[in-house]
Order: structure tokens, then C-alpha cells, then sequence
């Protein structure tokens, strides 16, 4: 039996995401006998993922369609590649994906091709059949068990750590066979015509270890600069409340909480963010919380480890400032 | 051009849900239900269309109880023409609720089909995908713009993560909307006047001979852990020594 994974990467990149569903399989795996781990690749001119693919520990195979059609990814080209793979070759028990916004794309369409469920945003393996979710955005955790031959699955990367990588002095001798498939014909019912994707140097939000969101409380987009300053100095993600989205501060990606993006980071750093309870269900999973806000009552306080009621004005360039002295300590 | 919305009737989502003391499920008697906000979005955006003249007629499709007629006659109320109620007291799961949808779709042929990403209550996020895949019709998830720019073509702006892409996809289509693509209007009374005489015909599983098959089983529901507050700190200083002792990442 063995597992398929389904890469998420830009054609050069492999994302870190992709690592943490390797986890995922890798905790579904131990319930099973046997079991193998591929990664499939899909994309056009992606030979560079394979090469960092190569050095995932315990991956047994990686599956590469490389086409033009491929070049984007589009459910109506991407579904019935998979739906084929997995018909052809019978011993596919799992399908995995990120859930990612690309991931949420396809997986369905994979799912319902297939005429099988797909269990969504999964959050812990019970067993090979059986999963957590979250459901009212993240108010319950519901254990659903799949009665389906075949587990197409999305999976939520921040609740799972990344596999690790292979050191360089190993990696002479780990060697992962990649074999070749064929493309399919391109739907024609689906064109891409441009993508406007933000530019940004710093980690990717769903798997940086530190993210500092900024909310209303900074006002403009301007004194947002004050957020990266410090970002910089801890290597964080920034994120925004859905206040300071919608205040045209910052662009729209960049929202976290229900509706936005879902965080996990080993600290997360709400700055001036009053903490709705549609906020706070984006960022519970964090280990550490730190809320800064002038508002003593404010609700975000009930959730932070450690809290400091004062002006962010003057606390984040005393932040900044005090961080970047230790480096030069 | 005729647009079908697919309508879910959910607790409204200013409700605090809360877990049942047996873990079984949410506990969700008498608690207001409503429109799936997403659902509402997709409607105002059908309306928008046939006001400017894009769309001839808009339907509805909503599968749930005998109430969930009081959500379609809301989605009437915002301008739709007439409304289907496939009428269940099952928890239909999204592959069933496709299989129902195609259905739908073999009969009215509408040339869109406009549904909302997710539900807020199950926070799937599959049902308009599986639509699409079953219907062998191309797909828009997350839509934050959509806009009819040449013959039997529509063009679709989606919220991915990074930022935003722009599709065009060959007619019929499928597009899940999110919720930057417009505001619902408030309705007035006289279309809640107007929309008690539109025609909501009523049909069920059975009649329409999709034969449901559940195939995930919820074993349980939990609250989810709880984060307690933790203790306030005066300055700066302190806040870095305490993150020092705690985190290597500061």
C-alpha cells in the first residue's frame, strides 16, 4: 500500500507546507502495514522541487508530471492526472494535499471524481480511517471516521510539525527513484490569465515560527512599517486582523483568524488587535501569545501568556531597538 | 443566461455555538438559523447580475428541513425569481449534496452556477469543487471579482494564498464565491411582499432518485482546548527576559 502526497510549490520551490502533510502521512503510515510515502509533482520546468524533494526523509518514491499544461495549477487539468494515478495503480489507500487555497482547489474535484468523501483541514491522525477537524470555525473538534476505500484528504499544515530533511553527509547514499508521468490533455474549459502575488522576503505566514499581526490600533498603512521593523528583527511572518484588512491597511492575504489564514507559530505577536472572537480562532494553535494593546479590558488579554498594556507607538520601536542591541551584544 | 445559487441554511453566525455534554454534536436547538453568509454573497452577486442586465433569471436550490423554507424566501426577498427546496432531515455530507446539485443542474441548465466557498457550520469547503468535477464544468473557487467579458465566457478574480489570479473559464461554469466580492443588500419590505408569492417548489432525495450515502461518521464532537490568560508584563524588558526563558525563537 502507500500513501500519495501531492507537492505544493511555485515550479521552484518545494513549500515548506508539503512538509508537514509528509508528517501527516508519515502518522497515517503507522497505522498500516507497509505502507510507502510518494510525492507527486506537478508542474512545468519544477525539476528544482524534485532535486529538494530528493532530500525528504522517508519518501520512498516521487512521481513528476512536467508539462505546459501543468504550468498553473488547474483543477481541471490537475484532478484527473491524480484520479488516473490512483486508479491505475491500485495501492493507493490516502491522497494528501495541503489545504492550502491550491489544495482546497483540486482535492474535491479529485475526491468527487473518484466518488469518495474528502475530509477537509485535518488537524490530528487517529487512525488510517479516522481524523480531527475543526468545524464552527475552530468553536468544536470533530473525530470523523471515513467508511471510503480510498482517504482523499486536506490537510492543515500548522498543526503538524515538517519532516525533516536529510543532512548533507547522508546524501550521497539517499536516493529516492523519481519516475516520469504522462500529461493529460488540457480541459480547455480553464485559462489562466495573470496572477498579482505579493513580493515578500519574510517567512510565509502558515509556517513561520513568529508572527506579528498588526490591527486596527496601528491606524494607517504606513506605521505598519513599524510592524516590519520588528518582524525583521525576529525573522517573523506579519499578519493583520480582519479590522486592518478591511481598513485597506494591508493587502487582503495577509488577514489572520476565520476567515483569513490559520497560524500555529512557536510565539505570535498581536499589536494593537482588540482579539474578536474571529481572530482568535486563527491563532489558538500559537504556543505563545503576546498581546500588546492600550485597551487593559481588551478581550485579546484572555488568551495572551503575556500581555503588555501600553502604547504600541512606543513599544515597538523599544522592542525593535532592544532586539536589535542584543545581536550586537 | 439563467444563474443557480445553491443556498445553505445554517445558525446564524453571530450564535456562540456550544458542544453537547455527550460529545455527540453541536448542540442546536432553537438556536436562529440563517443563510450561510457565503450562500447570502452568492445571491447578492446573481441579483447584481441580472439587474445590469447579464442574467435573465435567477434560481435557487437549498437542501434541508421543511424550515429551511424561511431562508430560501430571504434569498427571494434579496431578488430571486423562484427557489427549489430538496427537502431532507438528513445531514447530507458534500459529496451527497453535489450528486443533488447535478441533478438540479441536468434539469435547469442554468449557464452559472454560483455557490458559496464554505459553510460556516461544517467548514468544508468542497461542495462547489464536487459540483464541478461531476458535471465535468470548469471551476472558480474563492471569487472575489467576477465579470462577463466575452461571449459564453466569464472571467474570474480568486482570493488565493500569496494573493490574487485571474481565470477565464468557458461557460457553464462553476464559481464559489468568498467574502470580498460584494455586500448584501438589506432587503426592503416591499420585496419581502414581493418574494411571498414567488414560487418555491418543493422535492426530495427520493423523488429525485439520488439514494444518500453517508460516508464519513462523526464519532465526536469537543470543545476545543481552552487558553488560559496569562500574566501582564510592565515594560518592554520584561516582556523579552520572560519570551527568553520560554521560546528559542527571541
Amino acid at each position: 500500500m502507500a500513501i500519495l502526497i501531492v507537492a505544493e510549490h511555485d515550479n521552484k520551490t518545494l513549500q515548506p507546507a508539503t512538509l508537514s502533510v509528509l508528517t501527516a502521512a508519515a502518522d497515517i503510515a503507522k497505522h498500516l502495514d507497509d505502507s510507502e510515502l510518494h510525492l507527486l509533482v506537478i508542474g512545468h520546468d519544477c525539476q528544482a522541487v524534485v532535486t529538494m524533494a530528493q532530500d525528504i526523509i522517508g519518501l520512498n518514491k516521487i512521481l513528476i508530471a512536467d508539462h505546459q499544461i501543468y504550468q498553473y495549477p488547474l483543477a481541471e487539468n490537475i484532478a484527473p492526472l491524480i484520479v488516473e494515478l490512483v486508479q491505475d495503480e491500485t495501492h493507493y489507500s490516502h491522497v494528501l494535499t495541503s489545504a492550502s487555497t491550491t489544495g482546497k482547489d483540486y482535492q474535491p474535484r479529485v475526491a468527487a471524481l473518484l466518488d469518495v468523501a474528502q475530509i477537509s483541514d485535518i488537524i490530528s491522525v487517529e487512525s488510517a480511517d479516522t481524523f480531527k477537524r475543526p468545524i464552527y470555525a475552530g468553536k468544536a473538534i470533530a473525530t470523523v471516521q471515513s467508511s471510503d476505500a480510498i482517504k482523499v484528504i486536506t490537510v492543515r499544515s500548522s498543526a503538524f510539525i515538517a519532516t525533516g530533511l536529510v543532512s548533507e553527509a547522508l546524501l550521497t547514499e539517499h536516493v529516492i527513484p523519481v519516475i516520469e508521468l504522462a500529461a493529460q490533455t488540457d480541459s480547455g474549459k480553464s485559462e489562466f490569465i495573470n496572477a498579482a502575488l505579493t513580493q515578500s522576503s519574510r517567512p510565509e505566514l502558515t509556517t513561520a515560527d513568529v508572527v506579528i499581526s498588526g490591527g486596527r490600533g496601528l491606524q494607517s498603512t504606513e506605521n505598519f512599517e513599524l510592524l516590519y521593523a520588528l518582524a525583521d528583527q525576529l525573522n517573523a511572518a506579519v499578519g493583520a486582523s480582519r479590522a486592518a484588512v478591511d481598513a485597506g491597511f494591508v493587502a487582503n492575504d495577509l488577514q489572520v483568524g476565520q476567515t483569513g489564514k490559520i497560524v500555529a507559530p512557536e510565539l505570535y505577536i498581536a499589536v494593537g488587535i482588540s482579539g474578536a472572537i474571529q481572530h482568535i480562532a486563527g491563532i489558538t494553535g500559537s504556543k505563545v501569545i503576546v498581546a500588546i494593546n492600550s485597551d487593559a479590558d481588551a478581550p485579546i488579554f484572555d488568551v495572551a501568556d503575556y500581555g503588555l498594556v501600553a502604547d504600541l507607538f512606543d513599544v515597538l520601536p523599544e522592542f525593535t531597538a532592544a532586539l536589535q542591541a542584543k545581536k550586537h551584544d | 443566461m439563467k444563474i443557480l445559487v445553491a443556498v445553505k441554511r445554517v445558525v446564524d453566525h453571530k450564535v456562540n455555538v456550544k458542544v453537547n455534554a455527550d460529545e455527540s454534536g453541536i448542540d442546536d436547538a432553537n438556536l436562529k438559523m440563517a443563510i450561510n453568509p457565503f450562500c447570502e454573497i452568492a445571491i447578492e452577486q446573481a441579483v447584481r447580475f441580472k439587474e445590469q442586465g447579464s442574467a435573465d433569471e435567477v434560481v435557487l436550490v437549498c437542501i434541508g428541513p421543511k424550515d429551511a423554507d424561511v431562508q430560501l424566501r430571504a434569498g427571494l426577498a434579496l431578488g430571486a425569481d423562484r427557489a427549489i427546496l430538496i427537502r431532507t432531515d438528513e445531514d447530507v455530507q458534500s459529496l451527497d449534496v453535489a450528486k443533488l446539485l447535478r441533478k438540479v443542474v441536468q434539469e435547469e441548465l442554468p449557464d452559472l452556477v454560483l455557490l458559496g466557498k464554505q459553510a460556516i457550520d461544517s467548514d468544508n469547503n468542497q461542495t462547489g469543487q464536487m459540483l464541478a468535477a461531476l458535471t465535468n464544468m470548469p471551476q472558480g473557487t474563492f471569487a472575489s471579482d467576477i465579470a462577463f467579458t466575452v461571449p459564453n465566457k466569464i472571467k474570474v478574480t480568486r482570493e488565493v494564498d500569496g494573493g490574487l489570479v485571474t481565470l477565464v473559464l468557458t461557460l457553464p461554469a462553476i464559481i464559489t464565491v468568498d467574502l470580498r466580492l460584494n455586500t448584501p443588500r438589506y432587503t426592503s419590505l416591499p420585496n419581502i411582499m414581493k418574494a411571498k408569492r414567488k414560487v418555491i417548489r418543493m422535492t426530495s432525495p427520493e423523488d429525485m432518485g439520488v439514494v444518500l450515502s453517508r460516508r464519513l461518521t462523526t464519532l465526536k464532537v469537543e470543545a476545543p482546548a481552552v487558553r488560559q490568560a496569562g500574566v501582564k508584563v510592565d515594560n518592554v524588558a520584561e516582556l523579552i527576559e520572560k519570551l527568553q526563558q520560554q521560546t528559542k525563537v527571541v
